[in-house]
């Protein structure tokens, strides 16, 4: 069943549909895009009881105005963009019941940078390769591959409880997570740390790097100190994947987000941890980050335990109690 | 026999490197081992990109872990000298050159002191591999077009490139899978669709596949055009050994 749930006002930056991503295509060249801060994605999904999996709506940076078509219950999560219904503010990271003809808003970006709307039921739109990813540069996914634009109609799927089960929910303030915690990023060096030199290596995880302009879903240009090469800046094309750090012959690194592209023909210094890249997407232009390396072993240790937060929370959502703070 | 590297590529994949440099054993081996991961790909695994001269395996960390992965494959690598190298297929790709549709063909001419025919000839007398896919969907990186025929990048790249044409980049040939922006010296236009998200396997080729390409007028390109529209176009290609 497909309910009619949202009206497009204004568009805002940029809003797209996305999910988990189209995974299992690589190999043929196929990007794999999905929501950028796959934590913040997952959990809307959660406190509005749908399968993390569900399609929410990506908002960057100056939110959409979205009139509300049928009585929901939804969830603004990730960025603090200032969300309001009717004027009033919105709280993140909670589950709110949302009354047909209300109008939901944005205003000041506070902190971060991308922030999702779940609806119960989930955002319907066609699948393409299993999913509903938009992939903005091939057309792919979302509405006919496009981002959402002023007078669309989007439509949800079945809720999962009522509306009264669904609203009220609150995320444990201690999982919410913090983005501007100034903490390193945590890399796994390598597969092309030998085509740089010790010095190279050294300043990589030493210095800082701003964030600049050039920043979009496929990838971020960091500045600062020029990271030296031995010789060459360049491979033979290979894999890349989410949070790997590319360094081109101009010694600065980029960082290579949801809708990378499969290969890249650029030494790769590291990758960012999985656990790291929500934190990461969040952080404005300007933002000065530093690296800080660390084991496989560690990584898939911290990924391991955020999982299983995860789980629990899925658990708790669908308990009666679901109510209290998850 | 070749000596395996793993390494890390994040926590979520590992790179399984088959040597620095490309050569047709590494090609086989490559091959090989993804045609192995089809049928008993270790727990954990998700999906892989085969490239000019390793394998990425992505997986997922809270079924496996890394050293755990590494020494599944490590057993599957070693299975591999018994299984059989399989016959690789050469697609062959119909090309209308020149004209409207192949606008650089005559840069090409006349940057290798060449004839467009003699253009012709050379591009489609060659055999190419197909090391990988990708830049956009179902664009196949090619490997061994002759070097007579190689030309630079356009100075200004068109603002977009029409799917199917078939280009010429420096020593490297290829196909535009999509419409997109390129540089690449247009020589020609292939009616074959390389990517359509609603076949079963979305991409025309696959990694390891040859490519001949065959000259055809325009009026054949139009009918092999209506053909695979009404979907009654046959792909022709032969099985070879490499």
């Amino acid at each position: 069943m497909k309910t009619a749930i949202f009206h497009v006002k204004k568009s805002g930056l940029l809003t797209t549909i996305q999910d988990v991503g189209r995974v299992g295509y690589q190999q043929y060249g196929i990007v794999v895009s999905g929501a950028m801060d796959n934590f913040a994605h997952r959990i809307g999904n959660l406190l509005v009881g749908n399968d993390p999996t569900a399609a929410t709506l990506e908002v960057t940076m100056m939110g959409p105005e979205i009139r509300v078509l049928d009585d929901t219950v939804i969830a603004i999560t990730g960025a603090d963009l200032s969300a309001t219904i009717d004027g009033r503010a919105v709280r993140p990271w909670r589950s709110i019941y949302a009354k047909k003809g209300q109008t939901l808003a944005f205003g000041q970006p506070k902190h971060g940078v991308r922030a999702y709307i779940a609806v119960a039921g989930g955002i319907n739109c066609n699948e393409v390769l299993g999913s509903k990813a938009t992939y903005l540069k091939a057309n792919m996914g979302g509405i006919d591959g496009r981002e959402i634009r002023k007078g669309d109609i989007l439509s949800c799927g079945e809720m999962n409880a009522s509306h009264k089960k669904l609203s009220g929910r609150v995320l444990s303030p201690e999982i919410i997570p913090n983005y501007t915690s100034g903490k390193p990023f945590r890399v796994i060096v390598g597969p092309d740390h030998h085509a740089f030199t010790e010095k190279g290596l050294t300043t990589f995880f030493n210095e800082w790097y701003a964030i600049t302009r050039e920043v979009d879903r496929m990838g971020c240009r960091l500045s600062g100190t020029v990271i030296e090469h031995r010789e060459e800046a360049d491979i033979l094309s290979d894999a890349i994947t989410v949070g790997t750090i590319q360094v081109p012959a101009s010694g600065q690194p980029i960082v290579l987000l949801a809708d990378r592209q499969t290969s890249g023909g650029y030494t790769r210094i590291g990758t960012v941890i999985t656990t790291d890249i929500p934190r990461l997407v969040q952080q404005m232009p300007g933002t000065k980050i530093s690296f800080e390396k660390i084991s496989v072993e560690k990584a898939q240790q911290l990924y391991r335990r955020q999982e299983k937060n995860m789980k629990l929370l899925k658990i708790a959502t669908n308990t009666k109690l679901s109510k209290s703070l998850l | 026999m070749l000596e395996l590297k793993y390494s890390p590529l994040g926590d979520a994949a590992v790179r399984v490197s088959f040597g620095d440099s490309i050569s047709t054993e590494v090609n086989r081996q490559i091959r090989s081992f993804c045609e192995v991961l089809k049928t008993a790909a270790p727990k954990g695994v998700i999906e892989w990109t085969p490239s000019y001269t390793a394998v990425t395996v992505f997986y997922e960390p809270l079924e496996t872990t890394y050293h755990h992965l590494v020494s599944n494959l490590q057993n599957l690598f070693r299975k591999l000298e018994a299984f059989p190298t399989s016959k690789t297929r050469c697609v062959t790709v119909p090309v209308c050159y020149g004209g409207k549709f192949g606008p650089d063909l005559i840069n090409v001419a006349s940057h290798n002191n060449l004839t467009q025919e003699e253009v012709i000839e050379i591009h489609s007398k060659a055999k190419y591999m197909i090391h990988m896919l990708g830049f956009t969907p179902g664009f196949p990186y090619m490997g061994g077009m002759p070097k007579v025929i190689s030309t630079p990048r356009l100075a200004v790249p068109r603002s977009s490139v029409p799917v199917g044409s078939v280009g010429i980049a420096g020593e490297q040939t290829g196909i535009y899978s999509l419409s997109t922006p390129g540089g690449w010296q247009i020589i020609g236009r292939t009616p074959l669709v390389l990517y359509d998200s609603n076949r079963t396997t979305p991409s025309l080729f696959e990694a390891g596949d040859y490519v001949q390409f065959c000259p055809i007028e325009k009026k054949e390109y139009e009918e092999i055009a209506s053909l695979i529209e009404k979907q009654a176009y046959r792909l022709e290609y032969e099985l070879i050994e490499d």
